[in-house]
């Protein structure tokens, strides 16, 4: 695997931690509602399951689509796909509806999922899912050929790669807010990531355009 | 547009909120209870150093009259910072005002020129009828799912059942009926909710035909009126539990749920109990899974000369204090009981919920003493404390006179009029003699609610302790 794309794979995923509607608020808001760290603990791979799952839908589709079409098309209609959806992101006034604080491990994977579902944060690793070389078992020397069985692999590396930095990030922020710092830091320091994440989504697509060009 | 940090007004927690700085602007509905001139949004000058403080600075007409302004609310508070779908960088701007009697819904932003708010959106009666089969809208609070607005009545020829109709928080398109199963729940008022643990509590007072023209008093004392507390779940939807206080507690009011998340209590008022006219505030909480409901705190009729009561009370020799408004701290710490009738306002410690400790008491208007304020102590005062707010800090708590058109006039034959006033609330409870807003002031309307710029003690909830 290029270098590149491991470093951009890390670094998607700590973005992604580092957002607080992605999770590690509520693993914190969960914690000091029951005076817990333990809970804070318990609920960040819950979270970070949900996240996974949302990332491994679209990576399995990505690379399971490249191993019947070219790159190329993949690249192109994908592309096309992400800057619409960042530009809907960046334009549109509609944030993540759900309602309800006491939630189950289970329930709040299944949050977490939708979260990063509707914020498409999966979406944001196209340009490393249709560039980077992925090593996988048996994989060819240049990017995801082969089989379904190969195109899976991928998709199973990238979630781990991609959550497990997400994870990291988000473990750090919530315990250092929850045991340190204090949420009066929200006021301070929480600045629109959605902005920024939508941009992320626009730019992504416009590389995968360029690449495939 | 979004912003790029948090909109300042936005505490993640109560401890965060009394922080606060003070409010220099408030925002009062004013009505005109004939119906022939619009009613309006005053804005008062409350900054302390201002030349103009303690004065009208600014008015908003609405285009139409009869409208009934009564309560209203925020598009956004402290809740857009949620952990569940957080939203923070959406402005705290707009206020959402409906008019009680005529159904209808104003949007009226207050960015531009704080001073002078104005118009950006009506939503008509029809609207609310049509998507979510209510009328009399009251009660506004801004949380998880938009902006949540109860009603009094029902729709399209029925007089009830009231609920709680749910508003677009960006578009403020009603979206439709908030109850999934609405269980036994029939009348409605107030509502609000514990929202660290997905609960909601909604209150009953009457339906349209029970008050719009007075209170009745066959229904009171056939003891028809609300009078029990409802318990729902807020993700489901779906109704828990309805717990009663007893039929002889009539109209059960306003609801004041603990700020702290973590907690799980509240407490509600109860204007009249039927059998000795003596009013109460009840504490809900949790035990188990069911909530229960114990009366903590009673405030007896005050004996009084038949010749000085108004013809509704006069068979009873004595005048009800009506608790008709109540008001608790950001930091849960005081209790602010309105009683209207005896023209009364009590601070009570409620640091142990269920042990209220009185901690202060001033008097103004009320039905037979007609106290005068300070600033002007020749002038007899009709109305009483009615409506009260808090500020975030907790220092200042401000009151107006009027409780409901066709209620004022029967408690008060002779013109309720129009005032406002603000006591200073800590070591000491006492009015500020520089703060006295009232008569012409409000051009012959009567003030109702006040909402503080930048949020009040009954504005804001928050999900984290």
């Amino acid at each position: 695997m290029k270098d590149g794309s491991l470093i951009a794979l890390v670094a998607l995923g700590a973005f992604h931690g580092l957002n607080p509607g992605m999770g590690w608020l509520f693993a914190v808001a969960r914690g000091l509602q029951e005076r817990s760290r333990a809970l804070v603990l318990q609920s960040l791979p819950a979270i970070a399951a949900g996240h996974a799952g949302s990332v491994f839908v679209v990576a399995v589709i990505v690379t399971l689509t490249g191993s019947v079409l070219t790159s190329r098309v993949v690249s192109i209609a994908g592309g096309v796909v992400l800057v619409g959806f960042g530009l809907w992101r960046l334009l549109s006034s509609r944030h993540f509806r759900w309602v309800g604080m006491r939630l189950s491990l289970w329930q709040l994977a299944g949050w977490s999922f939708l979260m990063s579902s509707a914020h498409g944060a999966g979406l944001m690793l196209l340009p490393v899912l249709t560039h980077g070389s992925i090593p996988v078992p048996h994989a060819h020397s240049h990017g995801i050929t082969g089989g379904a069985g190969d195109a899976v692999s991928a998709a199973i590396f990238v979630t781990i790669v991609h959550t497990l930095a997400m994870l990291t990030v988000a473990g750090i922020i919530a315990v250092l807010v929850y045991e340190v710092v204090g949420l009066t830091i929200l006021r301070r320091a929480w600045f629109n990531l959605d902005r920024l994440w939508a941009a992320a989504l626009i730019a992504a697509g416009a590389t995968t355009l360029l690449l495939a060009t | 547009m979004a912003l790029w940090k948090p909109d300042p007004t936005f505490y993640p927690s109560p401890r965060d909120a009394v922080n606060a700085p003070p409010e220099t602007l408030a925002y009062i509905v004013a009505f005109d209870r004939a119906a022939e001139k619009p009613d309006a949004i005053a804005v008062i000058d409350v900054d302390e150093e201002s030349a103009s403080y303690g004065s009208v600075v600014g008015w908003t007409d609405l285009p139409y009259t009869g409208d009934e302004l009564h309560h209203f609310g925020w598009n956004a508070c402290s809740s857009a910072l949620c952990p569940y779908a957080p939203h923070p960088h959406i402005e705290r701007r707009y206020l959402v005002v409906p008019g009680l009697r005529s159904s209808r819904i104003y949007v009226v932003d207050v960015k531009d020129d704080p001073a002078k708010p104005t118009i950006v959106k009506i939503l008509e009666a029809d609207e609310l009828a049509k998507r979510a089969g209510y009328s009399r809208p009251h009660t506004v609070h801004c949380g998880p799912e938009g902006l949540y607005v109860s009603a009094l009545g029902g729709a399209n020829g029925s007089d009830g059942p009231g609920g709680i109709a749910l508003l677009d928080h960006t578009s403020f398109d009603v979206l439709g009926r908030w109850e999934v199963d609405r269980g036994p729940q029939y009348l409605a008022y107030d509502f609000w909710w514990h929202i660290a643990h997905d609960v909601v509590v909604t209150s009953e007072w009457g339906t349209p035909s029970m008050i719009e023209d007075g209170v009745d008093a066959d229904l009171l004392l056939g003891r028809e009126y609300g009078h029990a507390l409802h318990f729902w779940d807020l993700r489901k939807r779906r109704h828990v539990q309805r717990v009663d206080l007893g039929d002889e507690h009539q109209m059960v009011l306003e609801l004041r749920p603990a700020h702290d998340p973590t907690r799980t209590y509240g407490f509600a008022g109860v204007v009249v109990n039927v059998e000795d006219l003596s009013a109460s505030v009840w504490v809900w909480y949790r035990e188990g899974k069911e909530f229960k409901v114990r009366k903590v705190i009673t405030i007896p009729a005050e004996p009084a000369e038949t010749g000085d009561l108004p013809p509704v009370i006069a068979p009873f020799g004595a005048v009800p204090p009506l608790v008709t408004d109540i008001d608790l701290s950001v930091d849960d710490r005081y209790l602010y009981v309105s009683c209207w009738g005896t023209g009364e306002l009590k601070r009570y410690d409620v640091s142990d919920p269920f042990h209220p400790v009185e901690a202060g008491s001033v008097r103004i208007g009320g039905i037979v003493n007609r106290t005068p304020h300070p600033s002007a102590p020749d002038r007899p005062l009709a109305g009483g404390p009615q409506m009260v707010e808090v500020s975030r800090d907790g220092k200042r708590v401000y009151v107006t006179n009027s409780l409901y058109g066709a209620w004022d006039d029967q408690f008060y034959p002779d013109g309720v009029g129009a005032w406002m006033a603000k006591v200073d609330s800590g070591d000491d409870f006492t009015f500020d003699p520089r703060f006295f807003p009232n008569g012409d002031d409000f051009r012959g309307l009567r003030p109702h609610q006040t909402r503080l710029q930048g949020g009040d003690a009954s504005s804001d909830s928050y999900c984290y302790p």
